[in-house]
């Protein structure tokens, strides 16, 4: 995988990590919003937390269908989810929260998803694809970087 | 009853999701690696296509169907149970339907990676 993907990746953990904590501490600042009034909602943007945090959650989107466009829905899911892992350590050590030891469990359990898709092909070659290829009579190098 | 509507509602939630990530998964796919598209031909011809894209459109339809089914599930019952329950379910059936529509090869790999981190969503959430 290049740099590029690698950035990608990451863009899709981070944005994804702070735009729902930036939107979390918006809307505890606002109160709780009844079903009967979901016109409330959309006064919400007019905070400033939700509103960048709004930002934040589209630049996840883009990076997320842009890790979509050449790796496969199995590969981006597992591992983007290393943000859950990023955002407990976070509540430890910068917030000095208390982290059970089911949570601590948990860490391990998704650092060993990660760690298991991470090694394998990020993207499923499909018979029409590698079809396609041999149509266009391309030289293959075997074994090349990408 | 208040048990009823909301695993109704968790399942929604699990539902609209995956649809939204498998459609959205099949258009990009359709779209292709957008960096090269990008260079290739600028942005306003990079736009356009994704959102020419049927099943790019359906896909954002799912999703905010699943986010107000999340609204819904959360108006029922507490978030320590409809958080961890509609994360890790969603882990799992993505799995399943990127095998089935998607054709994904996934491999034993692929669902030890599912199952460790819907369980470790699961264990972090509660």
């Amino acid at each position: 995988m290049s740099y590029r993907k690698y950035l990608v990746m990451a863009g899709v953990t981070l944005f994804s990590a702070i735009g729902d904590t930036l939107l979390s501490r918006g809307m505890k600042e606002l109160g709780n919003v009844s079903l009967n009034h979901v016109s409330h909602v959309l006064l919400a943007i007019s905070n400033p937390w939700v509103a960048i945090g709004i930002v934040f959650l589209i630049s996840f989107f883009a990076c997320y269908a842009t890790a979509l466009s050449w790796a496969d829905l199995t590969y981006v899911l597992p591992a983007t989810s290393i943000g859950y892992v990023i955002l407990a350590l976070i509540a430890k050590y910068g917030l000095h929260e208390h982290v059970s030891t089911a949570r601590w469990i948990g860490i391990a359990l998704i650092s060993m998803g990660v760690g298991a898709v991470a090694g394998g092909p990020e993207l499923t070659h499909h018979q029409h694809h590698s079809k396609r290829r041999e149509d266009r009579a391309e030289p293959v190098c075997v074994g090349g970087s990408r | 009853m208040k048990n009823l509507y909301t695993w109704c509602a968790i399942l929604a939630v699990v539902l609209a999701s995956t649809s939204g990530d498998v459609l959205l998964s099949h258009a990009m796919k359709t779209v292709g690696d957008v960096g090269a598209l990008r260079r290739r031909n600028g942005w306003l011809f990079l736009m356009r296509r994704i959102f020419g894209t049927q099943t790019f459109l359906l896909g954002l339809v799912s999703m905010a169907l699943a986010f107000y089914s999340l609204l819904f599930a959360l108006s029922w019952n507490d978030v320590s149970l409809v958080g961890p329950a509609a994360a890790s379910l969603t882990f799992v059936a993505n799995a399943f339907a990127a095998r089935i529509f998607l054709h994904e090869n996934v491999d034993r790999r692929r669902w030890m990676a599912a199952l460790f981190v819907a369980g470790g969503v699961f264990l972090l959430a509660i």
